[in-house]
C-alpha cells in the first residue's frame, strides 16, 4: 500500500474491529455463563419452592394428575413460560405439571441438575427428591430460550457497532487525513519553490515526526546552495581569466593591423603567439578542474611507480615548458609503489612540476625528492624559485590567486588544481618555503596508499 | 593626452600601451594597484583605464583613493564582468565609463577621448580655435578648411593648448604630456615643436608667456 494515509485507515480499522470482535465474544462468553449460573440458581430455588410448597400440602399428591395443579411461574412477556415444572410421585406417576411442560420426564436423574432432549430440545432441569411424601420435582429451563437470551444482549451490542463502524471509518479517514495536513504542506511548499530558491525550510511549528526531514532537506538545501555559490565564484573567476586573454589577443592583432611599423607588427604577432599558447593552457587548466570534480572514480587506483612518473613528466614539460632548469629524481621513488589514482596524482604532480619550472632561475635546479615517515610517504618537488611570501601562503591553493611572484604564464590555477587533484585522490598537498629560498611543493601519501 | 594605462595582464597591457599610442595618446602602463596608486600621485594624467582585478588588489580601491584625494581625471574601467549590477557598481564608485573584455581596441580610444572632451567642458568632437580645427579622432588639423599635417608630438603639444584655451602650459607640463616615463626628454624639444607649429599654423598662434609658459594666442 503505498498511501500513509490508505495504511493508517486500514490498520486503525482492523485493529478496532478486531478490538470490538474479541470485546463482543468476550461479553458473549462471559453473559452465558453469568445467565447459565444465574438461571442454574433460580432453577434450584423454583425446584426447593415447589417442593415445599408439596410439604405444606398446598399440592396433593393423592389428588388425580388429570386436575393438573397449577403452578404459579413468573411471566415475563418475551421470555414467557420460561420454567416448566414436573411432580412426579416416586413410582414414576406425573402428579402435576405446568402449561409449558412437556408430558415425559424432564430428567432421569433422581436430584441435581441434568440435561435431557425431549422432542428436539434441550432441557436443563433440577430435580429434587421429597421421600417423605414420596414426589420428585422437576424444574426445567428450555435451553433455546437461554439461548436467545444470551444473543440477544450480544446482537444488542452488535447492532449499535454496525451502525458506528461506517461513521468510526469515516473520522478515521478524516483525522487520518488532517494528521497528515503537515506533510502536504511541506510537500506542497517544496513544489512551489523556484529552482534557485534554496532557503532553508522554517522548522517552527513542524511536527516532531517531520523534523528529521526538514533538517535533512535543509542540509542538502545548504551543501547544494554552497555547491552553486562555489560554481559562481568559479564561473566569474573564469570569465575573468579567459576574456583577459582574449582582450589582450584582439588588442595585439588590432595593433598589428593598425601599424604600417614592421618592427610593432612582430611584436604584435609575437605577443599573439605567446597568449595563444597561454590562453590553451589555462583551458586545458579549467577542463582539468571541470574533470576532476565531475568524476571523482571514472578510473580507479593502480600500482603507480613515482619515479618513472615524474620521469616521463620532466620529458615532457621540458619539451614545450622552455625551462632551462635541470630537474633530478631521487633514486628512492623508482623503488616506491602507491595505489593511486594515476591520472590525478600525474595532474597534481604536473602542475607542481609545471610551476617549480616557471619560477625556477635560469640553470636552476628541481629536485623530486622522497621521504618516509611512519604515517606517510611524501614526494617533494623542490624548486629554487622565489618561494611564497608568508602573507601569500594562506591563499595561494584559491582558484586564480595570482602571487607576487607570478609567472608570466601562471594562470592562478596550478596549485588549486594539485590540491583538488591530490584530495580526490586520498592524498594531501603541503608547501613550504625551504630553508635556503624557493619552494618545496609536497605530495602526502598516506601510509595505506603504499603497496 | 597623457593615459595611464592599469592592467595586470602583460599581453593586454602591452597592446593598450601600443595600440593607444598609435591612436596618439601618450601611455604609460602599470600591472599592479601599489603602482598604479605611484602613478597617480607623481604624475598628471589625462585619463586612466583601469582593470578592476589586480594581482595585489582591487582597481576599485584605486578609484575610491583617487576620487577621495579629489582628483577628476577621467576613469575608463575595464573589466571581465560585465553584468549591468558590475557596470552600475563601477559608474557610482565614480568611474566615467565602462568597458568589458574584450573589447575593441579602438572603442576604447573613442571612448577616452570621450571622456577628456566632456571633462573639459566640451561638448563637440572638434575642437575649434579662430581658423584652427582639431579632429582628435582621427588626428587631424585643419586650417581654414586647408588640411595640415603635424607630427604626433606637434599635434599633441597642440592638443593640448586648444583642450583648454586661456591657460598657460608650462613646459613640463607639456613635456609630461609628450613623454611616457620610459621615453627620452630632449632638452629643448617643446621649443622646437612649438617652432614648427608657429611656422605651420601663423606665428600669432602660439603665444610665449614669459617665465610662465605657453598659451593660444588669438592674433593669426
Amino acid at each position: 500500500m503505498r498511501s500513509i494515509r490508505a495504511r493508517l485507515f486500514f490498520i486503525l480499522l482492523v485493529t478496532t474491529g478486531l478490538m470490538w470482535l474479541s470485546a463482543t465474544l468476550w461479553i458473549f462468553f462471559s453473559t452465558r455463563a453469568e445467565v447459565e449460573q444465574v438461571l442454574d440458581a433460580r432453577l434450584m430455588e423454583a425446584a426447593k419452592m415447589v417442593s415445599s410448597l408439596v410439604v405444606n400440602q398446598e399440592i396433593d399428591p393423592d389428588r388425580p394428575a388429570q386436575t393438573k395443579a397449577k403452578i404459579p411461574i413468573l411471566d415475563h412477556p418475551h421470555y414467557d413460560r420460561q420454567l416448566s415444572c414436573q411432580i412426579w410421585s416416586l413410582d414414576g406417576t406425573l402428579i402435576g405439571k405446568s402449561e409449558s411442560a412437556p408430558e415425559t420426564t424432564l430428567s432421569a436423574h433422581a436430584t441435581g441438575l441434568s440435561e435431557t432432549v425431549i422432542n428436539g430440545e434441550t432441557w436443563r432441569v433440577y430435580a429434587v427428591e421429597n421421600a417423605e411424601l414420596g414426589v420428585r420435582v422437576l424444574v426445567g429451563d428450555n435451553l433455546r430460550i437461554r439461548d436467545r437470551l444470551v444473543n440477544d444482549v450480544v446482537k444488542g451490542l452488535l447492532f449499535p457497532a454496525l451502525l458506528i463502524i461506517p461513521l468510526l471509518a469515516t473520522l478515521i479517514w478524516l483525522s487520518v487525513g488532517r494528521g497528515l495536513a503537515p506533510l502536504r504542506k511541506l510537500a506542497g511548499d517544496l513544489a512551489a519553490r523556484d529552482a534557485s530558491d534554496l532557503h532553508p525550510i522554517k522548522e517552527t511549528a513542524t511536527p516532531s515526526e517531520i523534523s528529521p526531514v526538514l533538517r535533512a532537506l535543509n542540509g542538502l538545501f545548504g551543501r547544494v546552495a554552497g555547491a552553486r555559490q562555489r560554481e559562481q565564484n568559479f564561473i566569474a573567476f573564469a570569465a575573468h581569466e579567459l576574456r583577459t586573454p582574449l582582450a589582450g589577443l584582439k588588442t595585439q592583432a588590432q595593433v598589428a593591423l593598425a601599424s604600417n611599423d614592421a618592427e610593432i607588427r612582430e611584436k604584435a604577432l609575437g605577443q599573439i603567439v605567446a597568449g595563444v599558447d597561454r590562453t590553451g593552457r589555462l583551458v586545458r587548466q579549467l577542463l582539468d578542474i571541470a574533470s576532476v570534480e565531475a568524476s571523482e572514480t571514472t578510473r580507479a587506483a593502480a600500482e603507480v611507480n613515482p619515479g618513472d612518473m615524474l620521469v616521463s613528466l620532466r620529458n615532457e614539460l621540458l619539451g614545450h615548458a622552455g625551462g632551462a632548469a635541470t630537474v633530478l629524481v631521487d633514486p628512492g621513488l623508482f623503488h616506491l609503489r602507491i595505489r593511486i589514482n594515476p591520472d590525478l596524482l600525474r595532474l597534481a604532480a604536473r602542475n607542481l612540476m609545471e610551476n617549480a619550472l616557471h619560477h625556477s632561475p635560469a640553470g636552476g635546479t628541481i629536485l623530486c625528492t622522497l621521504e618516509k615517515d611512519d604515517a606517510a610517504a611524501t614526494i617533494a618537488i623542490d624548486d629554487d624559485g622565489p618561494g611564497i611570501p608568508p602573507e601569500e601562503m594562506p591563499h595561494v591553493t584559491e582558484r586564480f590567486f595570482r602571487g607576487r611572484f607570478k609567472a608570466a604564464i601562471g594562470s592562478g590555477l596550478g596549485l588549486s588544481i594539485a590540491e583538488l587533484a591530490l584530495h580526490h585522490a586520498d592524498a594531501a598537498l603541503e608547501l613550504r618555503n625551504r630553508a635556503k629560498g624557493g619552494l618545496s611543493a609536497r605530495i602526502v601519501l598516506p601510509k595505506d596508499l603504499i603497496v | 593626452m597623457r593615459v595611464l594605462i592599469v592592467e595586470d595582464d602583460d599581453i593586454l597591457r602591452d597592446g593598450l600601451k601600443v595600440g593607444l599610442g598609435l591612436a596618439g595618446f601618450t601611455t604609460d602602463a602599470v600591472a599592479t594597484r601599489e603602482s598604479a596608486e605611484a602613478a597617480l600621485a607623481a604624475g598628471s594624467f589625462d585619463a586612466v583605464v583601469l582593470d578592476l582585478m589586480l594581482p595585489d588588489g582591487s582597481g576599485s580601491d584605486v578609484l575610491k583613493k583617487l576620487r577621495d584625494a579629489r582628483n577628476d581625471t577621467p576613469v575608463l574601467l575595464l573589466t571581465a564582468r560585465d553584468t549591468v549590477a558590475d557596470r552600475v557598481s563601477g559608474l557610482d564608485m565614480g568611474a566615467d565609463d565602462y568597458l568589458g573584455k574584450p573589447f575593441d581596441l579602438d572603442e576604447v580610444a573613442a571612448r577616452l577621448r570621450a571622456l577628456a572632451r566632456r571633462s573639459a567642458g566640451r561638448s563637440t568632437a572638434l575642437i575649434e580655435w579662430a581658423t584652427i580645427r582639431l579632429d582628435p579622432a582621427r588626428q587631424s588639423v585643419e586650417k581654414a578648411g586647408t588640411p595640415v599635417r603635424l607630427s604626433r608630438r606637434e599635434y599633441s603639444i597642440l592638443h593640448a593648448l586648444m583642450s583648454q584655451p586661456g591657460a598657460i602650459f608650462s613646459k613640463a607640463t607639456l613635456e609630461d604630456k609628450l613623454y611616457g616615463w620610459q621615453e627620452e626628454v630632449e632638452s629643448n624639444a617643446v621649443e622646437v615643436h612649438i617652432h614648427h607649429l608657429r611656422n605651420k599654423l601663423g606665428p600669432g598662434l602660439i603665444e610665449t608667456v614669459r617665465g610662465i609658459g605657453y598659451r593660444l594666442g588669438s592674433d593669426i
